[in-house]
């Protein structure tokens, strides 16, 4: 049985918190939360990474990050995908959730909210240019699996909201 | 192979999702608005992922050298199991929806009885794949309704699509052996018991899209059995085209 519990080994942590997620440059993969296991075993890491969403195409790439990042750092490492427990937008960190934000892409509501989002069309996105929540849902799938298109109606900026995935 | 049982029933749940995806994939660039185009595809790309997940799985299974891709894109038309219904062709957007509407309601009782799995690879896909394919249900049930409750054109496509559509949905709950085998073992899901409550939500969300519940009776079945409508062997000639005309190829 595995754990909902990260375990990261110290000596790794600053090496992986440096790889990004390639579609969102500006987040670490530690900040994301696809890195559920980081331990060295007899001079190998072994990292178990899991998807955020299945089809996911940048899972493969964020794997060879990381074993390019623990190799520059001296570390021959392992990769393994692992599917359970699956991933949930709750393991994005607060800062996380800010790089997002500043990034252009809103942060996930919690379960119930994001229903009244992209089913009843509520109005509670705040918009990540003017911070407005005058926003409507432009379409239920945006420019990758995770995320929604919305537009502000206040500034007329268009943007992409990252779904809650529970 | 000692888990052949095993290994037919994971191609059994898979293959929907790859026929279904194929299909999908064919709307990328050809969807009635940018919108939708991406929603499809973006389903399929889920589809994919959920299906490679089950390949990997049924290759380790299979213990010879067959690899994921071996299993996706070497069977021969009759090797593949997936339902009449996710092979049927996009006709029109009415068909594409509706096709995805009465599969999602489907998948998503399925999967949350997969869940329950003994077969811990099994039931950590189908936790995995289950809140994917509840935003699926999302987006299908409300073009169902938005089409249904639309224009008298766009309500009359919707009703025709699901009128055409409503002969292969039975097949869903039809067993094969190696269904039952598995669910005996407590691996697979009993289908026949999820009969009831497919019906009850497809039929409740069609009546509040004003449309009319199908009465027909007269269902077709076959393609748990490899038996399919002959849309599978030209879907295939194009999922299959590169691996066939360059084997081994690699991007």
């Amino acid at each position: 049985m595995t754990t909902t519990e990260q375990i990261i080994d110290d000596r790794l942590l600053e090496i992986l918190e440096k790889v990004s997620d390639p579609e969102i440059p500006v987040l670490s993969i530690m900040d994301m939360g696809v890195v559920r296991t980081a331990i060295i075993v007899d001079d190998m890491v072994q990292v178990e990474i899991t998807p955020t969403y299945s089809g996911c195409p940048a899972m493969d790439v964020i794997g060879d990050d990381i074993k390019k990042a623990l190799k520059e750092a001296g570390y021959e490492s392992k990769i393994d995908l692992i599917l359970h427990p699956a991933w949930t937008t709750d393991w994005i960190t607060p800062r996380g959730r800010k790089a997002l934000e500043d990034y252009g892409i809103a942060a996930p509501l919690d379960a119930e909210a994001d229903k009244d989002v992209l089913l009843n069309e509520k109005r509670i996105v705040k918009c990540t240019n003017c911070g407005s929540q005058n926003t409507r849902l432009v379409s239920q799938f945006g420019s990758t699996a995770c995320k929604a298109q919305f537009q502000c109606d206040d500034c007329q900026e268009p943007f992409d909201y990252f779904k809650c995935l529970k | 192979m000692k888990n052949e049982n095993l290994y037919n029933y994971i191609l059994g749940i898979a293959d929907n999702s790859l026929i279904l995806g194929q299909r999908l994939g064919e709307l990328c660039g050809h969807g009635p608005s940018l919108e939708t185009d991406i929603a499809c595809t973006n389903i399929s790309l889920d589809l994919f992922g959920q299906v490679r997940s089950y390949f990997q799985y049924a290759a380790k299974i299979a213990g010879d050298d067959r690899s994921e891709d071996d299993i996706a894109m070497l069977r021969k038309e009759r090797e593949y199991k997936n339902v009449l219904l996710v092979e049927q062709p996009n006709t029109d957007f009415a068909y594409t929806l509706g096709r995805q509407f009465l599969f999602d309601v489907y998948h998503l009782s399925f999967l949350s009885e997969l869940q329950k799995s003994t077969d811990l690879t099994l039931s950590a896909i189908a936790n995995k794949c289950i809140k994917e394919v509840s935003y699926h249900e999302r987006f299908s049930s409300d073009w169902v309704k938005r089409l249904g409750d639309g224009t008298a054109e766009s309500k009359a496509k919707m009703q025709e699509a699901i009128n055409d559509l409503w002969t292969y949905t039975d097949e869903l709950f039809h067993q094969t052996d190696a269904d039952k085998a598995m669910v005996e073992a407590g691996v697979g899901v009993d289908v026949t018991k999820l009969k009831e409550g497919y019906y009850k939500n497809v039929s409740d969300l069609l009546l509040e899209s004003t449309l009319e519940v199908p009465e027909s009776k007269y269902f077709q079945k076959g393609g748990k059995e490899g038996i399919h409508t002959e849309h599978l062997g030209y879907l295939l000639s194009d999922l299959q085209y590169m691996q066939r005309t360059y084997p081994n190829m690699e991007w």
